[in-house]
């Protein structure tokens, strides 16, 4: 009994500082959170079948069979059934993911580190450059983004480096404006003025002090932009405008499968879940990362 | 570069005050819409004033008086569009390199966590400075470590801390330190303690005293509570609207007070004394505004005692007595004021 009061009352001997940092701290915060959790499981699943798709014994997706078209679910051997062609869509739908995930998660990466670099200019010089930046970017701003990314990869003719690079074009603005916005905010806090009083530079200062508080909320950003980007990327190979048969890709199963879906609308319809469950998951994520990171809690 | 060739060395002895800032003006140019009229901010308008080395210069006004803006020009935060800062016998542009003023002059801001990076420890927020200027990495960790001991926040269980698990005491002492840790001469105290709970802000000032003594340190003051002024100035200036209306000895001042917006200021001032009642009508309005402000005399919209002589002319400042100066027609005998002491 002594002891635990003395315990309680003398706190002394505090362990040095708390050790875990600020990574430690988000990641102390995402594990009381079981959506998130459950959400970045899916994720990974998806991510690690896309990954090691040859490994794990599935069928060949490009091999199909005349005599087996349109297997309903729950067929023997083809557990998710078969599309137009006889191929077995569990496998189609896993090898999809490989191309979806890319054409879904590379343009943001690139928009990311474009429209962060951009952002970061426009809201720490300011003045013309700001003017230049964006206002350039609120040309873009005036299409909708799907539109623009019909017409540039339209332009650019199909094909997947080109849906990669008009996607990529398409989220460089919004990113952009987000990053200049978060950007302005903190630089015109006390502690850059304080930065810039004890003489350092201005890439100094933006290393320091300016990214590490800038990059949460643009991270964030760009991670539900991913579920955007992989909708326009479907989309796009849905229009015939990226990806092309017979490559397995969710949104040009969606467009190949289209027509049986009065035969066998189960089948027809497991492309367009894949993409809404990864979105959903995309989004549920993001939201639950924008809490986490958030310090002053 | 050590830690102990941070500082500037000594230049001009000890009689050159440390810092002298001559008619400095801080203009912003506005515009009233996109389109609207070009107009200028009379944020600061020729400003002079001095500090010597070693004392307390106090800084009163009302808010937008332009204390704030001064400062920021005296560390090159805002460029200033006219005048000149003399730092210890050396001009700012001529001898005198904006880096290099920064070494020598540091400034400690009112929000306490505003001015604290969030994702750094305030060990890293303390060593930037030193490190940013060549001191080694370690060597700033030895800097940091040495002045949370005397800002009295154990090293040892603070300096693993982020700015949001500590008090707007303790954060406050951090910016103190983070400001200490470039070795400088003068410190900016811009409504430093302002935001902190009476007996926090008491603390902090002992503090900043006996870092005072134990630094060898300047201080200007900026406040805008005559009560913590009073305890921690040597000499006071008084702002009004972008200029300097008086500034003298802060005994002297509390005693007597020559232009009528410094005695307006002070009669505000809440007594302890309950029976002490107000004798002056408190001032009426809020200033007018810095784009244009008032012709001749800038207070004689609000003042009292005001004459057509003070709508039309800008009075000169008139030495009073040991280092008291104060801009009013009425103590200047030549001005023709009909209240003027002849």
């Amino acid at each position: 009994m002594t002891d635990t009061t003395q315990t309680a009352v003398l706190p002394a001997e505090a362990p040095a500082a708390p050790a875990r940092g600020y990574w430690g701290g988000v990641w102390a915060r995402l594990r009381r959170d079981p959506v998130t959790l459950v959400c970045g499981a899916v994720l990974g699943l998806l991510v690690l079948s896309a990954l090691f798709a040859p490994y794990i014994g599935l069928h060949d997706p490009y091999q199909g069979s005349m005599v087996s078209r349109l297997k309903p679910i729950g067929t023997e051997g083809h557990i998710l059934g078969t599309d137009e062609l006889g191929r077995d869509m569990l496998a189609r739908l896993i090898y999809g993911g490989r191309l979806t995930l890319f054409l879904g998660i590379t343009p943001v990466v690139a928009a990311f580190v474009i429209g962060t670099t951009l952002g970061l200019i426009a809201g720490y010089v300011g003045g013309w450059a700001n003017t230049v930046i964006m206002r350039t970017v609120d040309v873009f701003f005036a299409f909708p983004s799907v539109l623009l990314a019909i017409a540039i990869s339209g332009a650019l003719g199909a094909g997947i480096v080109n849906s990669l690079v008009s996607l990529t074009i398409v989220f460089i603005p919004p990113i952009t404006r987000v990053a200049e916005s978060v950007t302005a905010s903190v630089r015109q806090l006390d502690y850059v003025d304080a930065a810039r009083a004890s003489g350092a530079g201005d890439f100094t200062i933006v290393r320091v002090h300016v990214l590490g508080n800038v990059m949460g909320p643009i991270f964030v950003y760009a991670t539900s932009l991913t579920s955007v980007c992989m909708i326009i990327a479907a989309g796009l190979s849905f229009l015939g405008l990226g990806v092309k048969p017979p490559e397995p890709e969710w949104g040009l199963m969606l467009n190949t499968l289209r027509t049986a879906i009065y035969i066998n609308p189960w089948v027809a319809a497991l492309p367009g879940m894949m993409i809404f469950v990864t979105s959903l998951c995309l989004n549920l994520m993001s939201d639950g990362l924008r809490s986490a990171m958030n310090v002053r809690q | 570069m050590s830690a102990s060739e941070m500082g500037l060395p000594d230049k001009g002895g000890p009689r050159q005050p440390l810092v002298i800032a001559r008619d400095l003006t801080c203009h912003f140019p506005v515009r009233a819409g996109a389109f609207g009229p070009k107009k200028v901010v009379r944020a600061v308008d020729g400003v002079s004033f001095s500090i010597a080395k070693g004392e307390t210069l106090g800084v009163v006004g009302e808010s937008g008086c332009g204390k704030s803006t001064t400062a920021r020009l005296l560390i090159g935060l805002t460029p200033a569009t006219g005048g000149k800062i003399i730092y210890d016998a050396q001009e700012l542009g001529e001898e005198l390199s904006l880096r290099d003023l920064r070494r020598g002059v540091q400034m400690v801001f009112q929000d306490s966590f505003a001015s604290l990076n969030p994702r750094l420890t305030i060990e890293e927020s303390i060593a930037f400075g030193p490190k940013v200027n060549g001191v080694d990495a370690a060597e700033a960790r030895r800097i940091a470590r040495d002045l949370l001991e005397r800002i009295g926040l154990d090293p040892a269980r603070f300096a693993g801390r982020y700015p949001h698990e500590l008090s707007g005491g303790q954060r406050q002492r951090v910016n103190i330190g983070r400001a200490l840790a470039m070795r400088p001469r003068l410190v900016i105290l811009d409504e430093a303690v302002s935001a902190l709970d009476k007996s926090v802000e008491a603390q902090v000032l002992n503090l900043l005293t006996d870092l005072r003594r134990d630094f060898d340190l300047t201080y200007m003051f900026i406040s805008h509570d005559l009560n913590v002024v009073r305890y921690i100035s040597d000499r006071l200036m008084v702002m009004y609207l972008g200029e300097v209306v008086e500034v003298g000895p802060a005994e002297a001042l509390y005693e007597r007070q020559a232009h009528p917006y410094t005695a307006a200021l002070f009669s505000a001032m809440p007594s302890m004394d309950p029976y002490a009642r107000t004798q002056v009508p408190p001032l009426a309005g809020d200033p007018p505004n810095p784009i244009d402000p008032p012709s001749g005399c800038r207070f004689h919209t609000r003042c009292p005692f005001a004459e057509d002589l003070c709508a039309s002319k800008k009075p000169r400042a008139v030495t009073l007595g040991e280092g008291h100066q104060v801009a009013c027609h009425m103590r200047d005998p030549a001005s023709g004021h009909g209240k003027a002491a002849a």
